[in-house]
């Protein structure tokens, strides 16, 4: 039950971070779309890999739990 | 009438739901493919499902069964002078009782044959292989009798997606004079994951399989990516990679160990990735249809249905947008690697 929970708190601080991390990054997609909307389509794919990356580190962690 | 997902015999002896064995039943692979559970006139439940071949190797020679033998009858089938069992989707070899042996944490110290059966995972692979060949066999032809025409029926679905991934993909990543060498292998990787991820969503019997939310299959497909990312690597990505130029020298000692490591963590990221969101989907859609039996209400059922309904659909984004990510990083990495150094 003790490693239980250890595991779920640090689950949740990934997913805090991730989300840190996933907002910033739409957040900054935006506003850049809104400056350049001309290069909307290079911005979305741009961001979706980053997204991407940072969604590996997260699931990297529920990986890691699952096994413990 | 339950899913077929809902694997049979998992009511434990109270009338409850085994709602863990349930949905690690649906998400694990097994040697039959369950197709659904009934109660017939004479109030006899009965678990349809399409038996499938067991291969095994043992003492040097392959052995043949249908995995009914394994799951119907209590008595261990023979292998040579040995005999086997089948035990949570593994098998072992055993005495001519058909017991097997535990150690002191409740592990089976049976030893096992190899296995090479088609399990259901195998067998839903060879449905999307059989699938995308006709599509694109089919498309094929229709270019060679019709030529530069504008595409009609299957070809005007098939060809923007094609046209997307060798254009945004493979051309947008790699340079210009090697992405065309790429194109096939990236169009393979994209199609067969995506058509995979939808079988996986089909709730009812020649679906409903968990292969992309499979550790090996997505293991294989890192592994295709992992050579297709190195072996095709110019002299620059290998001077970049193991002497790191133009930083100081002390932190060579740091960056050179990093950037080795970062040659394997690359594959293994997109493996991670595409097993752990497949599965994950896979979980959260089982587990809003079993609060039904979890909480043992009829009235939960609305909300139950309409929440895995809206997963549902979530999912078929999620599945063209991982086969997307898995092959945009591919070409990204095999973009990186194959490209002449600006520096």
């Amino acid at each position: 039950m003790e490693t239980l929970s250890l595991t779920a708190i640090g689950l949740g601080i990934i997913v805090v971070g991730a989300a840190i991390g996933i907002s910033r990054i739409g957040q900054s997609a935006m506003e850049s779309m809104s400056r350049q909307p001309e290069i909307s389509g290079k911005i979305q794919t741009a961001m979706i890999v980053a997204a991407a990356l940072i969604e590996g580190v997260a699931l990297f962690g529920i990986v890691v739990a699952w096994l413990a | 009438m339950v899913l077929s997902a809902f694997s049979a015999n998992h009511e434990t002896e109270e009338g409850d739901v085994d709602v863990f064995g349930l949905i690690i039943g649906h998400i694990s692979d097994s040697h039959h493919w369950h197709i659904i559970d009934y109660t017939n006139r004479h109030g006899q439940t009965i678990h349809l499902s399409l038996p499938l071949p067991v291969i095994l190797w043992h003492d040097g020679e392959p052995w043949f069964y249908s995995s009914d033998e394994f799951y119907h009858s209590n008595t261990p089938a023979t292998i040579g002078d040995d005999f086997v069992v089948l035990k949570d989707e593994t098998f072992y070899i055993t005495d001519s009782e058909g017991a097997v042996q535990y150690d002191e944490n409740g592990h089976i110290t049976n030893a096992s044959p190899a296995d090479f059966s088609i399990t259901r995972n195998v067998a839903s692979m060879f449905l999307s292989m059989v699938l995308i060949m006709s599509m694109f066999i089919s498309a094929a032809r229709g270019y060679a009798r019709h030529g530069m025409a504008p595409p009609k029926g299957l070809r005007a679905v098939l060809e923007p997606l094609i046209l997307f991934v060798r254009d945004d993909i493979a051309r947008g990543q790699i340079d210009k004079d090697k992405a065309d060498k790429f194109v096939p292998f990236l169009l393979t990787l994209f199609f067969f994951i995506w058509i995979n991820n939808l079988i996986g969503l089909v709730p009812f019997f020649p679906g409903g399989s968990n292969l992309s939310g499979n550790i090996s299959f997505t293991a294989t497909l890192a592994v295709f990516s992992f050579f297709a990312i190195n072996l095709f690597g110019s002299r620059d990505y290998w001077k970049h990679t193991f002497t790191a130029p133009g930083v100081p020298f002390f932190v060579k000692f740091l960056l050179v160990p990093v950037e080795f490591v970062g040659l394997f963590t690359k594959p293994f990221a997109l493996m991670i990735r595409l097993f752990a969101n497949i599965t994950a989907g896979h979980i959260v859609i089982l587990s809003l249809v079993t609060m039904i039996f979890i909480l043992k209400s009829v009235y939960i059922a609305p909300v139950s249905i309409l929440l895995s309904l809206v997963m549902l659909l979530l999912e078929f984004l999620v599945a063209v947008l991982q086969a997307y990510i898995f092959t945009m990083l591919t070409a990204l990495f095999i973009g990186m690697s194959t490209s002449k150094a600006e520096h």
